[in-house]
């Protein structure tokens, strides 16, 4: 336990950086130590996939295509909510790793020592972060196993498509970490964060909202998962986008920037 | 001042209408060990908690490490280490892991890192289960790497919650022998503890805390200075010889319900011969002797009284 050599006192920034990234190399450490609950929750959207399309598939795309019953239409229109939800889906994960480890003695010692103090939480995003991103490419490997295939999208539209699901899965995330936080145990935890998966079931993800009843088009309209939706059909099958863009970035900002506030918030308060 | 690792002044913390600490002082001179002694729910683990910037106080000045604890809590923590009452490892990695881990956060090079750590793991008998998940270690095996994990930053100031309670007796042992390394590193120990024999033999200081007050502090000779002397018990098996006895031995101390009577005594040879003697003139034979010579036992029960404490004497101290 020899002294090291003094470091040259870090500015807040580099520590910041140097502290996020050790608590990064943590969690994802923890995630390949135990894939299963990642991978669990993968299984909801690709069962949901399969389900749609080949139990349902014939009446959905009946329903769909006005007619023209092609099972492949189906598959076009449904792979992009099942991408959103999948983020969804994992980020239920992240809330459940964060109650988890905040009753861990673990962070106890880390608020009682000289490491940046968000470090935690951001570690915590980003490798959620990673997770999701790696969830969707893995869902999406499955869509294009079972025929969905882009309509001509650009490599600005793919950049696009990507950016967005980026986008969407930090908004989710930093939401979950709160969910997380303020959850006594991972039970509540998967119960609080139960709206990120129950959403897109009432999103346009299966059906078109105007396929919907009258009465219940709003609530599947002004919700973050519909306009994010409807982008990234555009993007990456042509459809058009209209406003949709700039509500799916703005319902992303005000989430990330609500989710971090709140869960610094929390995280800031003295523990029990 | 400067000769102090921690002091603290009129401490105050509550919960809601619940105090829990009710004005406490403290001060511990470096390089020492310092007890804070207590039953459950006086308020010990709240201190340590606020002591060392993980809870904030309602009021008091404290300064530790002689930084104040409300302005600079970072210069603070970069002077102490907490071993927590619930092991404070991260049971999904590794020891290694765990050790690393706390590298990384000390901002040591790689290869330091690993040499630090390595040299923990075999200081405290590590080495072998240092590639295994810590939630697969035995209690006694969390609690070192816990404690090697806040040694990775060369803490001066180290703050021990309740390091023994739950350990069998013989990790109990070795870990008042690795306690007793660190103060002769000239580490400052801030050690609470439930046990009195704990802090009887470690601590240079202790101070009772009981109901979010400091009820006494001294050396633990000090201390014991503060209840009457020892006894002896007599334990009997039948009603019979007990009532003999008790009605005969007027000064003695009744405990009906275990049939044993505790007669004043220093303990010392000529004592006992005397009671021995005055036993056999009047025909009792009790099937038990023990001598108690006064212990923090007694000055624990004595200054926490209040609380239900059976078969003690009842004198008044102080």
């Amino acid at each position: 336990m020899s002294t090291p050599l003094a470091p040259a006192r870090p500015n807040r920034i580099s520590l910041a950086v140097r502290d996020s990234s050790t608590m990064l190399r943590r969690n994802l450490l923890h995630a390949r130590r135990y894939p299963s609950l990642t991978l669990n929750l993968l299984l909801t959207p690709v069962m949901l996939l399969l389900l749609f399309v080949y139990v349902f598939g014939d009446v959905m795309s009946a329903g769909i295509g006005g007619g023209g019953a092609d099972r492949s239409d189906y598959i076009a229109y449904l792979v992009p909510g099942l991408l959103l939800m999948t983020i969804g889906s994992t980020t239920i994960g992240t809330a459940v790793s964060v109650s988890n480890d905040m009753t861990e003695g673990i962070i106890a010692r880390f608020r009682t020592m000289a490491i940046h103090r968000g470090s935690v939480l951001v570690g915590h995003v980003v490798g959620s972060v990673l997770q999701s991103i790696m969830s969707v490419v893995l869902v999406g490997a499955v869509g294009v196993a079972i025929g969905f295939r882009s309509t001509d999208a650009t490599v600005l539209e793919w950049i696009a498509a990507f950016g967005l699901l980026t986008l969407f899965a930090l908004a989710l995330t930093w939401i979950a970490v709160g969910m997380g936080m303020v959850s006594p145990n991972a039970e509540a935890a998967s119960n609080n964060a139960m709206p990120l998966i129950f959403l897109p079931l009432i999103s346009s993800a299966f059906v078109p909202v105007d396929a919907m009843p009258g009465w219940f088009q709003p609530i599947a309209q002004y919700q973050p998962f519909t306009p994010a939706i409807e982008t990234l059909r555009g993007l990456l099958l042509g459809t058009e986008i209209g406003n949709n863009g700039w509500l799916a970035v703005a319902w992303c900002l005000a989430l990330t920037v609500l989710g971090y506030l709140w869960s610094k918030s929390v995280f800031n308060r003295d523990p029990k | 001042m400067t000769d102090l690792a921690i002091a603290a002044n009129g401490l105050r913390k509550s919960y809601g209408d619940k105090t829990v600490l009710d004005g406490v002082d403290l001060a511990v001179p470096k390089g020492t060990i310092f007890s804070l002694l207590g039953p459950n729910g006086a308020g010990k683990t709240t201190a340590v908690k606020i002591l060392s910037t993980l809870i904030s106080a309602d009021d008091g000045v404290v300064h530790v490490g002689g930084h104040d604890l409300a302005r600079a809590p970072h210069a603070v923590r970069a002077a102490i280490g907490v071993t927590g009452q619930f092991s404070a490892v991260d049971g999904l990695i590794t020891g290694e892991e765990n050790m690393l881990l706390m590298a990384d956060l000390h901002h040591l090079s790689k290869r330091e890192g690993r040499r630090v750590a390595a040299e923990l793991l075999e200081r405290f008998d590590l080495t072998a289960a240092a590639k295994k998940p810590a939630s697969t270690y035995s209690g006694g095996m969390k609690r070192r790497l816990d404690i090697a994990m806040t040694l990775v930053g060369d803490p001066r100031i180290i703050f021990l919650d309740e390091p023994t309670t739950g350990l069998d007796p013989r990790s109990r042992h070795n870990m008042w022998q690795i306690i007793r390394e660190l103060v002769s590193d000239g580490v400052t120990v801030f050690l609470t503890t439930q046990y009195l024999e704990e802090a009887d033999e470690l601590a240079d200081r202790i101070a009772v805390l009981n109901d979010g007050k400091i009820a006494a502090e001294g050396t633990a000779e000090e201390l014991k200075r503060l209840v009457p002397g020892g006894h002896v018990r007599l334990r009997f098996t039948g009603p019979a010889a007990y009532q003999a006895a008790a009605s005969a031995l007027r000064e003695a101390t009744r405990d009906d319900e275990a049939l044993a009577l505790q007669i004043p005594s220093g303990g010392s040879q000529r004592e006992l011969r005397s009671i021995l003697d005055w036993l056999d003139a009047a025909g009792i034979e009790a099937d038990e002797l023990t001598v108690h010579t006064p212990d923090l036992d007694d000055v624990f029960f004595a200054l926490t009284a209040g609380t239900d404490v059976p078969h003690q004497p009842k004198e008044a101290v102080r």
